[in-house]
């Protein structure tokens, strides 16, 4: 019998079990839901460059991009495409790698078992030959050129490459084309051999699914392979310092509104469980407070001609790396930078209006609640918050206990404008009004 | 699937469709007017919205609205504006916790239709306009969109191909106006358009959740106070099929890495059409998945592509293509592209491949229906084309396709533009 979490004031109940081999499973079932929507994911995404290989001494550096590469490569076995099996049972198939992580998903509205079964076969199963390894180089070169183009990764990625000294958080998702020409069928294997144990796995499905059934499909699933013993992955970081790389970058391209982006870097980022997701909470609910759209900076930024509805914000974390990432298309990069700064300092110099505070808690419960309409954003989330040992559904009662001291010491802490660092894409002849 | 009940009533001269349901742990009120695109209106209609969400006479600035709005657990409200077909559609909409929920029994839903009436029909006006202030900022706002669009180059190919292809249709023109015609707004100019529309747009209100209807509608009628009586406007749904006389095509430079390869067809038909749903399964077959012909010949047998697809717009009846490519594979791409629909009008695809088009397609509409914002676009696409296919009768439409009514599509299907977006090296 699966594990069963009630989340009541929620109306859900969550199952979990894991399998002998390692592998965790979750079901949330969704009573009226057409869809149903499944994630495998590894714990291996772009940053995981540098580790011992299964049952091997000596670490290895691998070359930049090689996980997303295995992502795409994953999706060919000796028959062909496994996305033509997902669509002749009626599903569509996807995945994406991220830092952190790597994902395989489908979403079906029928044959949710055999569905099911084919997303953790093909996942499973790898399947490299020089020949196609070489075929992938093509596409994943239109996919880099693709990005390359578009101004709001390039700002993105530059400010990463300003914040982070060593850490390979700073090296695009993809890597480059030199990087990926080095891609060989044996480095996949490798790779795929390590990150890829049932072990290092989650399996979520959320839908309309009964929760015993999948449960014992995946264990009779399991059964019938075989997995070497599990072993501690040794993954291996240089050491970064908490002082950005470089304070300022411009990076010249042809558009018409310049993009800025500010950011600053996270100190001694090593946070996980609910420390970590304590620390989330709170400098969202601090970004909000400085800059959501009910706030009188936003007002202000927005009547000055400093930004439009492209300005946003966010925090990122994960083990061995975080920041918070502001800004936007604007025509007056310079401008803004002085007066997000001014009003990040003036913030964190002023005691916290607590009406504004719970106002912010409030909204985030809200916008929690609603995030749980979408198969998607539980998955993805849940399987994330796993992999760092938080617990999605702990979100709310976290938010209600967030103190105004901590938010207050988290503020002084994480705004420190020693780690601060600006990038912008702007074209070659820009002239600021 | 569960049947979806939508009952539609007008109150106020608005078509007012309710939607309950307990499946979403939100209420949606999606509010949706819409007038045929033109010239001298698509840029007026592109700002108000964005000048109604900014201030009401109870609420006078976009932070006191907001402010509403995240003391209501935070709903949202989004506006926008889209083409749907000749149509100029704007877009409100509103997504509020259902109270259920919550340890907090304030009537949320209430309150939102509350500031969704009010943006819509109380701004904050300054004599015989609206606020001067608000109405420049959102001029600036509206300049600045119209420019991002070029610095998105994906979605810059497709606005300049629709551009080019329909030079002469309203459809040519862009969803957010025309950035010269943007100085020429005046606060109180939009003010006299504003009232206009008031009055002569055809409104759709769909409200979709865990509601009582009876009281729904009684505060509906309370609420949706319109300066005039307003008549529940004619729709129209008159469609020009253009005939393709010859293939255009188009080159342009720009400074980027990738070239951007677009292709627009007519297909003469729409979303009214019986045949709208062969049009669907040509779609798939040819480019809507990662099984079509494109997906395939271009990405996965030449590795020309990261992404070749097609997609169709349902009230225009314009098919169009994009892929991105290096700029020297132009010619192959273009001629790949060409013969998988010479293999479509042959007729080379399978009964294996229609059926499995057939799911993904129905997987695709009941996935739609899931999300309350995706099941109100499914639900509007009745009111645009004045037809009255419920979900049931769609699935079953896609499911009556044969593979002579593919065949057929794909003969009625023109070729009309080919534009093509490529870097400036080499010269």
């Amino acid at each position: 019998m699966a594990q069963k979490i009630n989340f009541e004031q929620l109306n859900e109940t969550l199952y979990h079990e894991q399998m002998e081999n390692g592998l965790h499973v979750y079901v949330l079932p969704k009573k009226d839901f057409n869809k149903t929507y499944a994630t495998f994911t590894t714990k291996y995404g772009s940053i995981d460059n540098q580790f011992t290989p299964l049952g091997k001494e000596e670490a290895i550096k691998v070359p930049d991009g090689i996980a997303h590469f295995l992502e795409h490569k994953m999706f060919e076995d000796e028959q062909g495409d496994v996305f033509q099996e997902f669509s002749k049972q009626g599903a569509s198939a996807n995945a994406f790698t991220t830092f952190t992580r790597t994902a395989y998903l489908f979403s079906s509205t029928d044959n949710v078992s055999e569905n099911l079964e084919t997303l953790i076969d093909f996942v499973q199963h790898p399947y490299f030959t020089e020949e196609s390894v070489e075929k992938e180089k093509g596409i994943i070169g239109q996919e880099i050129n693709m990005y390359d183009d578009n101004p709001d990764w390039r700002v993105f990625f530059g400010a990463l490459e300003n914040m982070y000294q060593n850490h390979p958080v700073k090296i695009d998702i993809a890597g480059t084309i030199p990087s990926i020409s080095d891609i060989t069928k044996d480095l996949l294997y490798t790779c795929y051999e390590t990150f890829y144990h049932p072990s290092n796995m989650v399996l979520f499905v959320v839908g309309s699914v009964d929760p015993e059934q999948v449960v014992e499909q995946v264990k009779a699933n399991q059964q019938q392979k075989e997995f070497k013993a599990p072993e501690e992955i040794e993954r291996f970081f240089d050491d970064e310092p908490n002082e950005v790389a470089k304070e300022k970058q411009v990076i010249h391209m042809s558009v018409q509104t310049p993009k800025c982006v500010m950011a600053f870097k996270e100190v001694d980022p090593t946070r996980q469980g609910q420390e970590l997701l304590e620390r989330e909470l709170a400098i969202n609910i601090l970004l909000d407070l400085m800059f959501g759209q009910s706030s009188k900076n936003y007002q202000e930024l927005y009547d000055e001609g400093l930004i439009d509805e492209s300005f946003s914000f966010d925090y990122s974390a994960e083990y061995g790396f975080g920041f918070t990432s502001i800004g936007g298309d604007t025509k007056k990069p310079e401008a803004l930078q002085a007066k997000v700064k001014e009003m990040v300092e003036s913030f964190k110099a002023e005691p916290l209006d607590q009406e504004a505070v719970e106002r912010a808690r409030k909204k985030k419960i809200g916008s929690f609640l609603k995030s749980l309409n979408s198969p998607e954003f539980i998955a993805n989330q849940f399987t994330r918050y796993q992999f760092n040992d938080m617990n999605l559904f702990d979100v709310v009662s976290t938010l209600e206990q967030l103190s105004i001291e901590t938010l207050t010491d988290v503020a002084n802490e994480h705004f420190d404008f020693s780690r601060f660092t600006v990038c912008e894409v702007k074209p070659e002849s820009f002239v600021e009004e | 699937m569960k049947e979806v009940q939508e009952h539609i009533v007008t109150i106020n001269g608005m078509n007012v469709h309710i939607v309950p349901t307990d499946k979403y742990k939100t209420n949606t009120l999606v509010l949706l007017l819409k007038a045929p695109l033109s010239k001298d209106t698509v840029t007026k209609r592109a700002i108000i919205p964005h000048v109604l969400q900014s201030g009401t006479e109870k609420s006078p600035s976009r932070q006191q609205i907001r402010n509403r709005l995240d003391e209501m657990y935070g709903a949202t409200l989004t506006v926008d504006v889209n083409k749907k077909g000749e149509h100029h559609v704007i877009a409100f909409r509103m997504d509020v916790t259902n109270e259920k929920f919550l340890n907090d029994s304030t009537p949320l839903t209430e309150q939102a239709l509350a500031l969704l009436a009010e943006v819509l029909l109380n701004p904050k006006v300054e004599g015989e306009g609206f606020e001067s202030k608000i109405v420049e900022g959102e001029k600036r706002s509206l300049k600045q969109r119209i420019q991002s669009v070029v610095d998105d180059k994906m979605r810059y190919a497709n606005v300049r191909l629709t551009e080019e292809m329909c030079k002469e249709e309203p459809f040519g023109l862009s969803v957010y106006g025309d950035e010269q015609a943007v100085d020429g707004v005046t606060a109180s100019g939009l003010y006299e358009y504003y009232q206009q529309l008031l009055t002569e747009d055809a409104i759709d209100f769909y409200i979709v959740g865990d509601v009582d209807e009876k009281e729904i509608k009684d505060k509906v009628s309370q609420q949706f106070n319109f300066p005039k009586p307003r008549e529940l406007a004619a729709q129209q749904h008159q469609m020009n099929h253009r005939d393709v006389k010859e293939e255009h095509v188009v080159f342009e430079k720009q400074d980027v890495k990738q070239g951007k390869l677009n292709i627009g067809f007519r297909t003469h038909t729409t979303f009214a059409d019986q045949d709208y749903y062969a049009l669907q399964l040509f779609n798939g077959l040819f480019g809507g998945f990662s099984h079509s012909k494109l997906f395939i010949n271009v990405r996965e047998k030449e590795s020309l592509a990261y992404y070749a697809a097609s997609r169709y717009e349902s009230h225009k009846g314009i098919l169009m293509v994009m892929s991105g490519i290096e700029f020297a594979n132009y010619e192959k791409a273009v001629s790949i592209i060409k013969e998988q629909l010479d293999e479509m009008r042959k007729g080379s695809f399978t009964d294996g491949e229609i059926a499995q088009t057939k799911a993904v397609i129905k997987n695709q509409i009941l996935e739609t229906v899931d999300m309350p914002k995706g099941l109100v676009e499914l639900l509007y696409h009745n009111e645009v084309s004045g037809t009255k296919r419920e979900i049931k009768d769609w699935l079953a439409g896609i499911d009556s396709v044969t593979s002579e009514d593919i065949v057929g599509m794909a003969n009625k299907i023109q070729l009309d533009t080919i534009y093509f977006l490529k870097g400036q090296e080499g010269e």
